[in-house]
């Protein structure tokens, strides 16, 4: 079976973003962008899979601007076989819905048994995209995966939820959405990047797959979270014991 | 029109985190409608009708809604989407896996993590761990929202005499089905509803240590622990206890940080607490620009004092 990889290329999370004086966004201008880490863990997960046999291709794709070939190229350095690029213009806000469409399409046209993706983007921080994909495609849905297992036709997923760890089964076709302790993604290696470079890769836009990525929600406004107030050192522990009983009185 | 909070629960009892979602359904105007859908969740059902503000409670009960799986809930809240202007979900594990599901389906947009109500198509949101808020505008006929639940107060869990409606259950979608879980035992205060929470990270070394110093504390000031991810990944706290970006976002009225570093990740998760005590012996630790109160100091000797000292 083959498996669907959505990778999204974001501001490197180490990176702190500054919002841009203006108010209309965040400033990203000539900051470094990586691949999303959850996306990261959706690739390798697919890559173990194909390892283990279970999986005959891995296929990655990517929704935005040119760049995002870089990202693709991250993901057939790690190990997918072939990717598609979904390219959008690049002063256009791609929400989740419309990713979630797009991927609907292509779910359409190559057949895969899973969808594996992250289960949020650092930078929007959303956390929709996988249910979506699953509801547009009236699939079955797998989110914050930290343990997957296929046999006999059915994803056997352990999820992480509130309290604890929840395992379901879903029928394939399924989307998974992964979560930080599915595994360790591998380090790409240069002749795996210089492999990467010969893997074959397709440029789509919206309109081939017949998808209006429209954005619904208007960002009116991007603001500076509200300052703390500067803290103070203490010297020792009595200090502070006296500290947050009279002056902050939390205890 | 009315806005239906999808409440969360465990059948029984209604989980905190609904309480807080009422206030922010009651903030975008008209009635506010508790969905409660189970199995033999009439308790549940009894709870949510108690809740101050709350005009209705639609109980649905069916073998397909106890364990809670997406596709069947889902279906249930689709069955009755028409009726409201806002679907209101807690931004938990369970709200965020059910929200998108219903939003794509009824073909509109969702607003995730909701912090602020400005007016009924205008919300706050934050991005980028925290480190922007931005002010979105839904044009969407039905607005779906997950909501942060400690932007809100959690509304009276009392006071109000609500009608129960029952409403048919959905069928079961045949496409998943539940196999089990393991549910960390604790006789600690939850972590999101916490007013303390004792937290440390990588530098506590081990699994024993963790427990061994970060308990009493937690034991004397009736806290919750938490945990860095650093602290998670190296196995020395469980991962539910994990706060930050991926893991809770809280916001207890006092937040202690032993031997943590401060990463953004960390921060998005404990920066909105009321105040924040930071104990490392790293002077450069980001966490301090971010402390009420600092010491700089070894936790394994300053933490035990401050056992003693309380």
């Amino acid at each position: 079976m083959k498996v669907l990889v959505p990778v999204k290329r974001v501001v490197d999370y180490n990176v702190k973003v500054r919002v841009k004086s203006d108010g209309t966004g965040v400033d990203i201008a000539n900051v470094k962008m990586s691949m999303n880490p959850f996306d990261e863990i959706a690739v390798e997960e697919a890559v173990r899979l194909k390892e283990k046999g279970v999986v005959t291709e891995v296929i990655a794709v990517s929704c935005g601007v040119t760049q995002c070939q870089e990202t693709l190229r991250t993901a057939m350095a790690i190990g997918a076989d072939r990717a598609i690029l979904v390219e959008t213009p690049a002063d256009l806000d791609l929400q989740p819905l419309a990713v979630a469409k797009l991927l609907k399409a292509l779910v359409d046209k190559e057949q895969p048994g899973l969808v594996i993706l992250g289960k949020q983007a650092i930078d929007d921080d959303c956390n929709q995209t996988g249910q979506m994909l699953a509801a547009l495609a009236d699939l079955p849905q797998a989110t914050f995966a930290s343990k997957v297992e296929i046999a006999d036709g059915k994803a056997k997923v352990t999820r992480e939820i509130d309290g604890g760890l929840e395992t379901i089964s879903l029928s394939i076709p399924a989307v998974i959405t992964t979560d930080l302790r599915l595994n360790e993604p591998r380090y790409v290696t240069l002749p795996n990047i210089m492999k990467a470079k010969k893997k074959p890769m397709e440029t789509l836009k919206p309109a081939d797959l017949g998808v209006d990525v429209t954005p619904r929600i208007k960002t009116l406004k991007v603001s500076e979270p509200p300052k703390r107030g500067a803290g103070v050192k203490v010297a020792d522990v009595a200090t502070l014991v006296a500290k947050l009983k009279n002056e902050a009185k939390v205890i | 029109m009315a806005a239906l909070v999808i409440a969360e629960h465990d059948h029984g009892t209604l989980k905190g985190a609904t309480l807080n979602t009422v206030t922010a359904a009651a903030a975008c105007g008209g009635d506010v409608h508790v969905l409660i859908a189970g199995h033999n969740a009439a308790g549940a059902a009894q709870a949510a009708a108690q809740i101050a503000g709350v005009t209705k409670v639609l109980h649905a009960d069916g073998a397909s809604l106890a364990e809670q799986l997406a596709e069947n809930v889902a279906a249930q809240v689709l069955a009755i989407a028409s009726n409201y202007a806002h679907l209101l979900f807690p931004a938990t594990a369970h709200g965020k896996n059910v929200a998108p599901r219903v939003a794509a389906k009824l073909d509109v947009a969702q607003l995730s993590d909701v912090t602020k109500v400005v007016s009924a198509d205008t919300f706050e949101r934050p991005i980028y761990a925290g480190n922007a808020i931005a002010t979105v505008q839904s044009a969407d006929a039905t607005k779906v929202l997950t909501v942060r639940t400690t932007g809100f107060d959690a509304a009276a869990a009392s006071g109000g005499s609500a009608a129960i409606e029952s409403i048919a259950a959905v069928a079961d979608s045949g496409k998943s089905a539940f196999v089990g879980s393991e549910i960390a035992k604790s006789d600690r205060p939850e972590l999101t509803a916490a007013k303390i929470i004792v937290s440390g990270g990588r530098a506590m070394g081990s699994s024993d240590k963790f427990n061994e110093v970060l308990t009493p504390l937690a034991d004397k000031l009736g806290a919750a622990l938490g945990a860095s991810r650093a602290a998670v990944d190296a196995g020395y706290a469980p991962n539910d206890w994990q706060v930050g970006q991926t893991g809770k976002i809280v916001a207890p009225t006092l937040y202690i940080a032993c031997g943590i570093s401060g990463a953004i990740q960390h921060l998005a998760g404990m920066k909105d607490s009321k105040v924040i005590v930071a104990i490392n012996k790293d002077p450069e630790a980001p966490i301090f620009s971010v402390a009420d109160y600092g010491l700089e100091a070894d936790l394994f000797t300053a933490v035990p004092e401050l056992v003693n000292a309380l």
